[in-house]
């Protein structure tokens, strides 16, 4: 069972993103890093904002990661949602991946705080496609 | 260097009437915009052949160039949008009608904006299509109050903030809105107890953080201070005018929240205040009134940090002495009601009650106002803001 309806939005891949997308869907959580500088950087663009580079291989993330801020939400902005609330939003960090910040929920859990470790599951949302989510530890 | 006689004054306001979301049903979105903007151009004592330039902001679906038609207007020189959604255009928008003045592109230059969303969509509600909407949608982050409450959530963590500040914000404009006609809140008084049992919209903001949805349209009349001369109403002149963005924020708060640490609880405008007061030559003491993009409470303390009133986490502190509030307060702010309270026109209304202090036509006047600071959205981008002066 996925976390939220199949009525909710799902991931339409474009030319710039398809490489991350195309790593959830063998459940890696991958961004991008450029290779000529090492910077690292998401959502996925084409040119590297520090050095210009057009190059970029995909590094894997680590399994946990970091409550950098968060939102509970209690009104549905989506009719997918109204069944969900409240649900949480989270701003997810990784030590070991500075520059990346991540928008995922965070699942099975009541409480929350900035600085949680939570560990990193992936929502099978059918068709082959896989969501990155996270759940307290 | 601007030559005297071109400096842009503003010389007409204008608004629609003002209601709750899909109040305004007996006529067109356009019609109200178009009325909006007559009323502003009749302010100003100019007839709608003056009109040589219009200026928007966030995909405003009234196009100029239909305007023109509808109006009667019979030669424009100069059109302008500017890039980005909500109102993190609105004194953008007011900015680059200066700049042509300035540059002679145009003369009369109107900034409009008109939403009836009961006809169009709902805002709070999910926009298809949306830039880096695959990294947001799917994990039910649709509306701003979603995306920008970890900005408030991340500033309470870090600084001394309470929600007994957050709802100062409220209460103040809530008070502002009871002295005004034209508030669509004007005769309902709020207090603590009912804003802190109020429902949750995304954690820490509540209902009575979060602006109206309203029907409505507002529109300012920019010329040249040559031209302002001549007429015979009052003329406000922008003494500063300043929109852009920092590194990471087109992406941010709306995006994947990429945004230097340093600047995470911030509204996107620390270079913009620093530009915004050299040009005018003012310093935050010297501002008498502002009036601060409303969306959400938390953002308009932060903003108070970002323009230079108070140091950096000291908001919260700033504004329980008292020092928003129009009887007494050393910056009053948000005198209609802002955007909790009046209406939300993403801004424009703002502009216009800036412009109203600098009249002393405001219902919450203060005392001989000579300058006021109005900003664009905050925490998007762009932002920006002005600085009006009395002339
Ligand atoms: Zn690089």
């Amino acid at each position: 069972m996925s976390l939220f309806p199949e009525t909710m939005p799902r991931p339409e891949p474009n030319m710039d993103d398809a490489g991350f997308w195309e790593a959830c869907s063998n459940r890696r959580l991958a961004f991008q890093s450029c290779n000529d500088c090492h910077t690292l950087r998401h959502p996925p663009t084409p040119v590297c904002p520090k050095c210009r580079s057009t190059h970029v291989h995909w590094q894997e993330a680590p399994e946990i990661g970091e409550i950098f801020s968060f939102t509970r939400i209690h009104h549905a902005s989506h009719p997918a949602v109204s069944d969900q609330l409240p649900y949480i939003v989270a701003i997810v960090t990784f030590p070991e991946l500075p520059g990346i910040r991540f928008i995922s929920n965070v699942t099975e859990t009541d409480s929350i705080h900035i600085g949680m470790q939570v560990r990193l599951w992936w929502d099978d949302i059918g068709d082959g496609v896989y969501i990155p989510r996270f759940k307290a530890i | 260097m601007t030559s005297a006689t071109k400096k842009p004054c503003i010389v007409g306001i204008g608004e629609s009437e003002f209601t709750r979301w899909g109040g305004i049903t007996d006529c067109s979105q356009f019609q109200v915009t178009a009325e909006a903007i007559l009323a502003a151009v009749r302010d100003a004592n100019l007839d709608p052949e003056d009109i040589d330039g219009f200026a928007s902001f966030s995909n405003d679906s009234n196009e100029a160039m239909l305007m023109q038609v509808a109006l009667g207007v019979p030669v424009v020189r100069w059109t302008s949008m500017v890039w980005g959604g909500g109102g993190g255009g609105s004194t953008g928008a007011v900015a680059q009608a200066c700049a042509a003045i300035e540059a002679g592109h145009a003369e009369t230059i109107v900034v409009y904006r008109g939403l009836c969303q009961g006809q169009t969509r709902r805002f709070g509600k999910f926009g298809q299509g949306r830039t880096h909407g695959n990294f947001v949608s799917p994990f039910g982050f649709f509306a701003p109050a979603q995306m920008l409450a970890p900005l408030i959530q991340r500033f309470m963590h870090d600084y001394p903030i309470t929600e007994l500040h957050l709802a100062e914000i409220a209460l103040s404009g809530r008070a502002n809105a009871n002295r005004n006609p034209r508030a669509v809140m004007g005769g309902r008084e709020l207090n603590l107890d009912q804003y802190l049992s109020s429902r949750w919209i995304a954690e820490p903001l509540r209902l009575y953080d979060c602006c109206l949805e309203t029907d409505g349209a507002a529109a300012v009349v920019i010329t040249t201070r040559e031209r302002a001369r001549d007429l015979p109403g009052p003329v406000v002149e922008v003494l500063a005018s300043a929109h852009g963005s920092g590194p990471g924020w087109g992406t941010g708060p709306l995006g994947s929240h990429n945004m230097p640490d340093e600047d995470y609880c911030s509204t996107n405008n620390k270079q913009n205040a620093r530009t915004l007061f050299a040009k005018a030559g003012l310093t935050p003491g010297d501002i008498d009134v502002a009036q601060f993009y409303d969306h959400f409470s938390g953002l308009v303390l932060m903003a108070l940090e970002d323009f230079g009133f108070c140091g950096q986490g000291e908001s919260g502190a700033f504004v329980e002495e008292g020092n928003i509030r129009w009887e007494g307060g050393k910056l009053p702010i948000n005198t209609s009601g802002g955007q909790l309270s009046e209406a939300y026109v993403h801004g424009v209304n703002l502009i216009n009650e800036g412009v109203r202090q600098l009249r002393g036509q405001s219902t919450s006047q203060v005392k001989d106002a000579q300058t006021c600071l109005v900003t664009g959205g905050l925490g998007v981008a762009p932002s920006g803001g002005l600085i009006l002066g009395r002339v």
